[in-house]
């Protein structure tokens, strides 16, 4: 507490101070700009660098200076789009697949799973939400093996919904929809529609579910970047390459043995053509984040 | 037949069926051929399985690529585990023990044990693991040699080392000469490439009598590398950069590393990270302890093994001897996935120099005769507890001080402690 009023104190400013306090406390407020550029290069820098390296060609990429640029980038698409019958492809597109289809679905849960939890009051409420906060602490990689032996039970390793189910269910995604519904969804709108007669699904579908539009763009962001990125749950789920996503592909492109050399350049070329499909969708689904931060202004 | 696969299918449900899209291909598996999976990873060996697959239209060989690895050995016990491994997978010769002693492979002797003449005894050894049980057929093997950059030898008036006393004399005289240049490195990263250097120097890291498990990987011949290495890195006549990373690709590219103590696979990867050497490198025999007794190690290598969850040994194992003996098949080995075959015959068949050597025509017949100097190794039931204890410790020892005889007491230490655990039984 005490900290924070001398802070306070520092930082607003008073027409009485002395021009070097002045130029002190402006002095301060650049340092938060300057970690954060700090941080923004040292965030962007790897990105740059399979950009410069992705125009490498093999033997370029390891003999010629880090940022000079390479001549070969159509070559190594080329080369990428011929590697074994153009099984990169497959990998995307097993990808987007996984990630969307998964982190459609999971939205959909989530916010059906977080609404009924703001909304309604029933006997076990609590004991839900706190083991699915529990949840929220277990580290997806954990349960990798144990939900590879409960797939193996049921036959469906080896399958695409091996890697779909699980990742439907998001704790993560289920706390942060009950979150929103609670704070988005007024209650008295909820009342008004009860007392006209409208029947509980009718509320959910035309009322709160689009008033939780915003927080469960929020929800398909997260899902479909940490799917696309999962590595460990189609590791250990998977058997056949043609299933692999392009984390899995990518790695076993990586990992030929010490025998034989890796595939570098087509592997920097693979991640860079890999991350486009994010960065596409992070553009396109920014607005929304806009305007959910715009009405919470409007609300406070 | 019919009835028997009918039952097979009946067992296994819908966990076999590997390439029919999730699941629901259990009554096409009664009436089609016999479908066997296998995972592997040697680049371009799906070529070599469609030539199966095109001269035996009763059983069909589902190819799978996996990245290679201890990660592939963890994946294959876990798919044990959960009772769906594939029918055959590519198993490096040091992971065999730890699969065998997990239950994971099947005993194959009865369709493989012909094949024994076809390989060098001590390649053979390491598929029975010095018992009466086949666990796997050899693939490829990974002899251990010694190359150079010839035109960097002339250039600096040095001799190829044949003894290690002349290898570590040549590395002083090199850095006396170019002091931004190394003859070789010592990889902390690579525990293989060290167990290669002392199964030349003759260790032996683990033995077996009935039950009872002798591990003395730190024994005198482990010290003796060890020592000769601490050496030099403490005077700073070898580089200590890990092999297989940017860096140490940039040096082989530039000239920082002139030579490379590898195996017999090395041409290809020289080919791959160096592409701008070509032509300028040669090979020799391994520097050796005793030159009146040459000998060599492997580093790398691997098997065609066959899982005990498998439901269709007596094909599987066929397949695997097909893969490993049959002249068209380890031909298409040799040329589309580039391995040195283990089988003899095909070692011997060679002829023509690897395409990243065009200036040393005599390479596998030179190869051939290094290869027959192999010295025999018993892996351990826990090989990968080891190599990590190895990565680990090397690294320390580098990066505090570079005296590495401490490092061998910490591997000993780790591979006997998780051996007990797992129940072993491990004398002194």
């Amino acid at each position: 507490m005490s900290a924070v009023l001398v802070e306070d104190r520092v930082v607003t400013p008073t027409p009485s101070r002395s021009p070097r306090l002045r130029s002190i406390v402006s002095a301060l407020g650049a340092l938060p700009t300057f970690v954060l550029l700090l941080g923004a290069a040292y965030c962007l820098f790897p990105v740059a660098w399979v950009l410069i390296a992705a125009t490498k060609s093999s033997g370029e990429l390891f003999s010629t200076s880090t940022l000079s640029l390479g001549s070969s980038l159509l070559a190594n698409l080329g080369e990428l789009n011929g590697y074994r019958d153009g099984v990169f492809w497959r990998w995307m597109a097993n990808s987007a697949l996984y990630a969307g289809v998964g982190a459609l679905l999971s939205a959909v849960l989530s916010g059906v799973t977080g609404y009924a939890l703001a909304k309604y009051a029933f006997r076990g409420r609590a004991l839900i939400f706190n083991a699915l906060i529990a949840g929220v602490l277990v580290p997806a990689v954990v349960l990798a093996i144990p939900q590879y032996l409960l797939m193996s039970k049921i036959g469906l390793t080896d399958t695409y919904l091996s890697v779909l189910l699980p990742s439907v269910v998001s704790p993560y995604g289920i706390y942060l929809a009950r979150i929103y519904a609670a704070a988005s969804v007024p209650e008295d709108v909820v009342e008004a529609a009860r007392t006209d007669g409208a029947s509980e699904l009718r509320i959910l579908t035309s009322i709160a579910l689009p008033m939780m539009v915003p927080g469960l763009v929020t929800v398909f962001l997260f899902q479909f970047v940490s799917i696309w990125n999962n590595f460990m749950l189609p590791y250990i789920m998977l058997a056949n390459d043609g299933m692999f996503p392009v984390t899995l592909g990518l790695y076993t492109m990586l990992k030929q043995g010490n025998t034989t050399p890796a595939l570098y350049t087509l592997v920097v070329t693979g991640s860079l053509v890999s991350v486009l499909p994010l960065i596409a969708l992070f553009l396109t689904l920014q607005r929304y984040w806009r305007i959910d931060l715009l009405s919470g202004a409007v609300k406070a | 037949m019919r009835l028997d696969i009918a039952k097979k299918a009946v067992a296994v449900g819908l966990g076999l069926t590997l390439l029919a899209a999730c699941g629901g291909g259990t009554e096409q598996a009664a009436d089609g051929p016999v479908e066997l999976s296998f995972w592997a990873w040697a680049p371009n060996i799906d070529k070599v399985v469609d030539k199966w697959n095109a001269s035996h239209p009763d059983t069909k060989v589902v190819f799978s690529k996996q990245a290679q690895g201890d990660d592939l050995v963890t994946k294959l016990l876990t798919s044990a585990k959960g009772g769906n491994p594939p029918d055959l997978a590519q198993v490096e010769y040091q992971a065999l023990p730890t699969l065998v002693s997990n239950d994971v492979l099947a005993d194959i002797s009865e369709g493989a044990a012909s094949a024994k003449d076809k390989f060098a005894p001590g390649i053979w050894d390491q598929v029975t693991l010095g018992g009466s049980g086949v666990y796997a057929v050899p693939q490829d093997s990974g002899p251990m040699m010694f190359y150079y950059r010839a035109d960097l030898f002339e250039q600096y008036g040095l001799k190829v080392p044949t003894t290690w006393d002349q290898y570590a004399q040549t590395a002083r005289d090199l850095r006396a000469k170019a002091s931004d240049k190394f003859l070789g490195t010592f990889s902390s990263n690579d525990p293989g490439w060290f167990a290669g250097l002392v199964q030349q120097a003759g260790g032996s890291w683990w033995s077996v009598e009935g039950d009872t498990w002798t591990v003395s990987v730190d024994d005198a011949a482990t010290k003796k590398v060890a020592q000769y290495w601490s050496g030099l890195i403490a005077e700073g006549a070898v580089d200590k950069t890990p092999m297989y990373t940017p860096e140490w690709n940039k040096a082989l590219n530039d000239g920082t590393q002139i030579g490379w103590l590898s195996a017999v696979w090395a041409p290809g990867v020289l080919q791959g990270n160096a592409e701008s050497t070509l032509g300028k490198w040669a090979m020799a025999p391994m520097p050796q302890w005793d030159a009146s007794a040459p000998r060599t190690g492997n580093w790398g290598g691997s098997t065609t093994a066959v899982t005990a969850g498998s439901k269709k040994q007596k094909a599987a194992t066929e397949f695997a001897v097909w893969l490993n003996t049959d002249p068209t098949a380890v031909e298409a080995l040799v040329t589309e996935s580039a391995i040195y075959p283990a089988a003899i015959s095909a070692q011997e068949a060679q002829a023509k120099p690897p395409a990243f050597f065009p200036n040393q025509p005599d390479f596998y017949t030179q190869a051939a005769k290094i290869a027959a100097t192999s010295s025999g190794f018993t892996w351990g039931p826990n090989v990968n507890v080891t190599y990590t204890a190895y990565k680990n410790a090397m690294g320390e020892a580098i990066s505090g001080g570079a005296d590495l005889v401490p490092a061998l007491t910490k591997m000993q230490t780790a591979t006997v402690d998780d051996m007990k655990a797992n129940g072993f039984t491990v004398g002194g």
